[in-house]
Order: C-alpha cells, then structure tokens, then sequence
C-alpha cells in the first residue's frame, strides 16, 4: 500500500492557466446516469460483501431493481425537457440483460462509458491479468452493443487497486470519473505516459450519496444543486469549471423526489453561460485545448 | 492470489433477470390500469401492528425497529408497546376522519397477547394480512424450509383463527424473505405479498407452485424509513408523501392508474407530535375527488381485472 496514489500533483485552484469552454460558457455541466445491474447471487469476492443479508437479500436487489423497470424512463423524460445527454455509467451485463434501455439512450445520442460488468462484482483482490479482462470485456461491450469507442470509466461500486487508471488508459481510455479532487479537468499520472485526466463527476452531488448516506431530503437536495451550480457559475467568469449530477434511477426517480431534482435541473439549464454536455467531450476539449498548459503550469509550481 | 478464476465467469449474463423469479418489464411498457370510477390514484395504507420481543435473538439480522440496547432494552420495548396501547387509536381516528381504508398487517403473536386490539380492528370490518409470528421470527435466505413452514401455517392459522377472515396478504417482518417463502405462502392461501420494492404497480411473481402477486409496498414511503433511518421531521415526511401524490397523480393522467402505498407503524406516527402530519397527509390525498382509498385487496382485485 502507498501512502499518496501517485495519481496527481499538488496544483492550486488559485492562478492555473484560464480554460474557455466553447460558446463563452462558464460551467460546464453534465448528468452522469448511472444504469446498474446487481446480482441477486453475485459471485463471491473475499473483500467485501454483496449484500448485508443472506441472499435473497431481497431489499437490497429490489431496490435496485426498481430503477430498470420504473426509474429510468421517468429519468430521461425529464432530462429530455431540457435537453440534457446522460453520459452514462453503464453495468454493461445491462445490455444483455435490458438492451431496451440501451437502445432508449442510443436513440438520444447519450455518451456510455464503462462501470465495470456488474455493480456486484468489485475490483478488489484481482491480479493485473483479471482487472484488465475485466476492463477489456467491459469495454469491448459498449463497443458491440452500442458502436460507441469507451472513453471514461468509473470503476464498479468504485472499488479500484493501484494501477485501475494505468489498465484503463492502456485498454484506450481517456478520462476517469473516479477522482474527486478538483472542480476542473485535470492530468492524471499513468504508467505508459499517455494523455489520461480525471474529469470532475461528483460524490457531493451524487443522489445515491445524498439520499441513503447523508440522508439529505428531497427538496434540500433540489436547493443543493442551485447552490452549487450558483458558486461554480460565478467562479466561472474567471475560469471554466465543470459540474457533475450523478443520478441512479432507483434513488432520484422516486415519486416524492423527482420534482425538486426537475427544478433544479430547470434552473441550471435557464442560465445562458453553460455548456451542457457530456463527460466525453468534456475530456476530449480538454485534451486537445489545455492538457499541455495545466501540465507545464503543474510543473512550474512544483516543490 | 487473484480471486477464483469462477470470479470472471457471468453464468446469468443473458436477456431478462438473472433469476426466473419474475419477468423483465418496464412499467412503461404494460397496459394502462383503469381503477374503478376512473380515479387516477389508488390509495392503500398499511398498518404493521407488531410485536418486538424483549429477549430479541437478532439471528441472523436484528429485526427492523428492534432493541438495540444490552438486555432489557427497556426503551425500545415500551416506545414499540406505546403503538399497540396509545398510538394505533390515534391512528384509527384519524382514518375515521378522512374516509380511509386501511389494512393492517398483524404479527400473529399480536392476537395471542392482545385479542382486545385484534377484534377492534376486525369489527371495523378492515382487511388483516399476515406479518410473520413476530419480529425477531425472520424469514432469511438459508433457513430450514420445515422451520419456516411451519412459522408460515403458525401465524396464518393464528391470525385467521382470531380474525375469521381468509388472510390472503403477507408482509414479511423486516421485509426478508428465504427463497422458499413465496411458494410457502402461496402453498398456505396467500395470494399476494408486499415484500418486494421493485416496482410501483403490482406485478405475477413465480414460484414453483404457481403465480403470487407481488404488491408494491413502497419503503422509500415507509414512516419508519423516513423519521427513524433517515431522521427526517415529521414535517419533512409530509412534504415527501405530498411530492410523491403530486407525482403519481400527473403520471397517472398519462400512463393509466397509480398506487400511492404507505406504510406506517403506530409506534412512529402514533406519537402525539407526530400524527397531526399523517393527518395533514391524509387529508391532502383524499380531498382529491380521483384517489381511491382501499384496501390491499380490492386493489389486487382491480388491477387483476384490468389485465384481462
């Protein structure tokens, strides 16, 4: 074990090089669906149990479960409304399991990028052979079911070992969702030197987190949003920053939450200064726009 | 040593569920539901009426609710007893007040220790279904199949026994269910239960002894869940149950009937500080001239009518 991942220097948020998103815009915005599948019998991994009763355990899959069948198209008609791409964290069994929703998001031209196979199988304790078969199968699946190349990955249940962001960017990856250390793109370090960022998603501002770990209500998670989109679109004047809204259908797609969470997507959407996009081509303006500058910029700081 | 080579194996990596449980369906893909007078929003509420032993076991998981203290958890046991003396006729008012139909799911061992209460409920003529023995008798994934038959026929006898009526719904105490439990209840005249929170409508569940209804109780809804897991006011609780109708209600004048399902427990919203916001929200729900308050059963019954 390390005791710093080795995946980024340290760069102030203060003086970087300025980043211009197109249009002028200040923020920019993307939603990131995650659409999951757990296992009711998953395989057993030795570091960290599935499910927190004996399977069936029959809350915890149901729950899930709840999102495929009744959440998800509840999800996308509102962020239809307001024209909104999902980028989506993709279970990719799901396109075995439930291609109609992957068709669903093809249709819109959404972005799918890679969540493991499963949501119930972690990265923990595979060898580098197995996390890269794991990687590669999960990649070459959106490459099949979708013709989309997978450019970002946030690993599954977000359970990663020390060189997850080097096997994804060897298996052709350019952005990870994993990191959440900064408000804007930044480099991160990988082992074969390729060009590889992070691109800000968000725990904060993920639903699952907000609802069933900080417990938050509804309504305040809808004023959560407002506020932290407000504080980016000011700080946006000065510099290009990104906001994130990580959803899982089987938590915001519940009746009593769905409205709070549409007015603050009204909100945001309202505002003339932001891009709304996706994780992609976030990554991609990035790199072709101000990669080098924040590398050099890091570099001129250091020590 | 990586993990087992079987770790990267996905025997159930095809089209549907990876279970033959029930089929993969997308609730905006079935039929639209008609509801009797064409109300757009079905109302159920129930009532678990329960009983939380002071020498709780806790195998293989505490039961919702249950103590959590060194024994006697003193606390917990009465604040639970405070809903079966106190709060449950607060309850039974304020259903009075509002036109409201409830069904009570009942732990059987309720109408062994308490006849006085279970014969309230029945006199009023409410639907009961059955809620296990009590709440430290789990139903749980490996369990001895004999064993939990036998707590199966236990409580349904008790209950219809005591209650003269056929008792053909089932909520499982703390939700959990053995694989078995389906086609044990179905085998002992249960025709519906309420475990299952993967849906907002109701839905056919298999077993190998035919077809059970799976009724959508929602927990995200659930009292409990709201004030005591999530520690939410009682104020922010209505404001959720209020959303949720006003979600329901406009979803329904698009895609055909909906159910509101609310769980509650005398323990939780029983308290007098508490149940002036069941009655807010019992108030909200009804004075909508298209909700329909009825029982678990007469909604099953419409919804099979509208499958045909």
């Amino acid at each position: 074990m390390k005791e710093d991942p080795g995946l980024f220097d340290y760069w102030p948020y203060d003086n970087r090089p300025k980043i211009e998103w197109p249009d002028g815009a200040r923020v920019a915005f993307w939603v990131a669906p995650n659409i999951e599948f757990y296992e009711l019998d998953p395989a057993v991994n030795p570091h960290r149990k599935a499910w927190p009763r004996p399977v069936p355990d029959i809350s915890g899959y149901g729950t899930r479960d709840y999102g495929n069948r009744v959440g998800h198209m509840r999800m996308m008609r509102v962020l239809d409304r307001y024209g909104v791409r999902g980028s989506i964290s993709l279970s990719t069994a799901l396109c075995d399991h439930h291609p109609e929703i992957i068709e669903l998001c093809k249709e819109r031209g959404w972005e799918f990028f890679s969540h493991g196979i499963y949501n119930t199988r972690y990265t923990y304790g595979m060898d580098e052979a197995q996390e890269r078969a794991m990687i590669e199968d999960a990649m070459e699946t959106i490459e099949k079911h979708t013709g989309q190349k997978c450019s970002g990955y946030l690993a599954p249940a977000l359970t990663h070992t020390d060189i997850t962001m080097d096997l994804f960017a060897e298996a052709g990856g350019i952005y990870t969702c994993d990191l959440f250390h900064d408000d804007q793109p930044t480099p991160v370090h990988v082992r074969s030197g390729q060009k590889f960022i992070s691109v800000p998603y968000s725990l904060e501002m993920n639903d699952t987190i907000v609802y069933a770990v900080n417990k938050i209500e509804p309504r305040r998670y809808g004023e959560m949003i407002k506020a932290n989109f407000d504080r980016l679109y000011e700080e946006g004047k000065e510099s290009g920053v990104v906001m994130c809204v990580p959803l899982h259908a089987y938590q915001v797609s519940h009746p009593h939450r769905l409205a709070a969470f549409e007015e603050a997507l009204e909100y945001i959407t309202g505002h003339s200064d932001v891009w709304v996009t996706t994780g992609r081509e976030i990554a991609e303006y990035y790199l072709e726009n101000y990669y080098d500058a924040a590398v050099a910029d890091i570099a001129s700081k250091a020590g | 040593m990586p993990l087992d080579p079987s770790y990267l194996e996905y025997p159930h990596r095809s089209y549907g569920m990876d279970h033959d449980l029930y089929d993969w369906s997308m609730l905006v893909s079935r039929k639209p539901v008609e509801w009797p007078n064409k109300a757009r929003v079905a109302l159920w509420v129930n009532v678990s009426v329960q009983y939380f032993p002071l020498n709780q076991k806790g195998q293989p998981f505490p039961p919702t609710g249950g103590m959590t203290t060194s024994y006697p958890d003193l606390r917990h046991y009465t604040l639970r007893e405070y809903g079966n003396r106190v709060g449950i006729f607060r309850l039974l008012q304020a259903f009075d007040r509002y036109d409201i139909k409830p069904t009570f799911a009942i732990n059987a061992q309720i109408a062994e220790r308490y006849p006085y209460l279970v014969n309230k409920i029945v006199e009023r003529e409410d639907e009961i279904i059955g809620h296990g023995w009590n709440m430290d008798t789990p139903h749980y994934g490996g369990m001895d199949r004999s064993e939990e038959a036998e707590i199966i026929v236990r409580s349904l006898d008790t209950l219809r026994k005591a209650t003269g009526q056929p008792v053909q719904g089932w909520l499982s105490p703390s939700r959990s269910q053995s694989a078995n439990t389906p086609e044990l209840l179905l085998k002992n005249g249960v025709r519906y239960m309420c475990d299952w929170i993967n849906d907002d409508m109701p839905y056919p569940f298999r077993t190998k002894a035919g077809e059970i209804t799976a009724m959508p109780l929602s927990l995200e809804l659930e009292d409990r869940f709201i004030m005591h897991a999530n520690l939410h006011s009682e104020y922010e609780y209505a404001d959720q149950i209020e959303d949720a109708f006003d979600f329901l209600d406009a979803e329904a004048d698009e895609q055909g009937g909906r159910l509101l399902a609310l769980s509650i427990h005398p323990w939780m919203l029983g308290q007098p500080h508490r149940i002036a916001q069941l009655e807010r929200v019992l108030q909200y729900v009804s004075a909508n001239e298209t909700t329909w308050s009825a029982s678990a059963g007469d909604i099953l019954a419409a919804w099979q009518a509208a499958q045909d």
